[in-house]
């Protein structure tokens, strides 16, 4: 039976009515960080969906905290049911910085962070402090993973509580030099556990 | 008659009380080798104009059909001619496979100064088959009659075709429409090329 309201169809047939308007930036997956030393999203595995679904996937970073000092958040990806997670990657890397005392403030390129057709983990928080109140946000956008024809573009940004007290807007972006689809996203830090924070992952429809 | 469940009202009056997302999809089009694309208010259901405050233009694997060409994006204010007058700024980073080029730069034969020219999101598109360009273009407040209109681009892709290497190019335009008119539409053009790619209009609602 469909529900109709002022001549408007509200649900019809198990669904909503094709006129209501609905968000498009859906939910897929929170994972939380408690001492963890990788956080996996699996297209397939756990509820998870990464594949020709959406052509734009976002994950979102929320007080990301290492437990170690300095560490830096990395990702990499990997195709098929490969777990290697070391796809090529060309990227580059920015940042504008201020330490709390105002005594070092900069805008730079990162020579030594970006990759050039490189398979390592790239970082995409950098030097995120463990202090009790120190940690790190931000977002992280995949377009087009499971394209077979196209080369997969990423672009982050986040704003890092530095372990050297600076605040560090770090912005990270390159591509995948893959035609092959990519099935998963692993996180983790350059050394030492994610200590604890919050990575939710959503497609973006319509 | 009001839907409601538990005391709280799910729907009255045609519309949902409760909170259904603010992000609302309103139009994807596709480009196949065309020269043009553009949305246009009241044109194959598409809506630019005073129902929502932001609208967010995502485009996902652009693509040159020709190499080291630029694509533009102009808009305008009359569902003609996309002319409108821009003041903008370009900065980018950018890598290259060779490894001849890694840095950080303001580009200032990519911006606009008082131009109704189209801005370009990368210099010169890279016209390899596995070649690609991804944007979020912000507008906001387009149906205003009083303030000029901001616009910012973020893109991700493939730039500086032609015989340098494929290049990570990350460009960050951000500008304005120098008009008190409404700017009712925008369009993605290729210059000296014909694109293809996929364009998704949202609206953001304010309430």
């Amino acid at each position: 039976m469909a529900v109709v309201s002022n001549g408007t169809t509200i649900i019809d047939a198990g669904a909503l009515g094709s006129g209501v308007p609905t968000g498009k930036m859906i939910l897929i997956k929170t994972l939380t960080a408690s001492g963890s030393g990788t956080l996996d999203f699996i297209n397939g595995a756990d509820s998870v969906v990464f594949d020709g679904t959406y052509k734009e996937y976002v994950f979102k970073f929320i007080n990301i905290h290492p437990a170690t000092d300095s560490a830096d958040l990395t990702f990499q990806v990997d195709t098929g049911t490969n777990t290697n997670y070391n796809q090529t990657i060309m990227s580059t890397v920015f940042r504008a910085e201020i330490r709390e005392d105002g005594a070092d403030s900069k805008l730079i390129y990162d020579t030594n962070l970006d990759q050039e057709e490189g398979t390592a983990f790239q970082q995409i928080q950098h030097d995120i402090g463990n202090d009790a109140d120190q940690s790190a946000a931000g977002t992280l956008t995949l377009f087009n993973p499971a394209s077979a024809t196209f080369v997969k573009h990423f672009m982050a940004r986040s704003q890092i509580y530095y372990a050297g007290d600076y605040a560090l807007d770090f912005l990270v972006a390159g591509y995948f030099n893959t035609t092959t689809a990519l099935t998963r996203v692993q996180f983790k830090m350059s050394t030492g556990n994610i200590d604890s924070g919050v990575i939710k992952l959503y497609g973006i429809g319509g | 008659m009001a839907i409601i469940s538990n005391a709280v009202t799910i729907a009255d009056a045609g519309a949902f009380s409760v909170s259904l997302g603010s992000m609302v999809h309103i139009k994807t089009l596709t480009a196949s080798n065309d020269s043009t694309l553009a949305f246009i208010h009241g044109t194959d259901d598409v809506v630019l104009d005073d129902t929502y405050p932001i609208y967010i233009l995502k485009i996902i694997n652009l693509f040159s059909h020709t190499d080291d060409r630029a694509v533009l994006l102009n808009f305008t204010i009359d569902g003609t001619n996309f002319n409108v007058t821009k003041t903008t700024t370009f900065f980018r980073a950018r890598h290259n496979e060779s490894g001849s080029h890694a840095q950080l730069d303001y580009r200032g034969r990519a911006d606009l100064e008082q131009s109704a020219s189209g801005q370009e999101f990368v210099e010169g598109f890279d016209g390899e088959a596995d070649a690609n360009v991804n944007s979020t273009i912000f507008l906001y407040d387009p149906s205003s009659t009083t303030f000029v209109k901001h616009f910012t681009m973020e893109t991700q892709g493939t730039g500086n075709g032609g015989t340098d290497a494929q290049t990570s190019t990350n460009a960050f335009v951000s500008g304005y429409c120098n008009t008190t008119s409404a700017v009712t539409g925008l369009r993605i053009e290729g210059q000296s090329t014909t694109i293809s790619g996929t364009f998704k209009l949202y609206g953001i609602k304010d309430s």
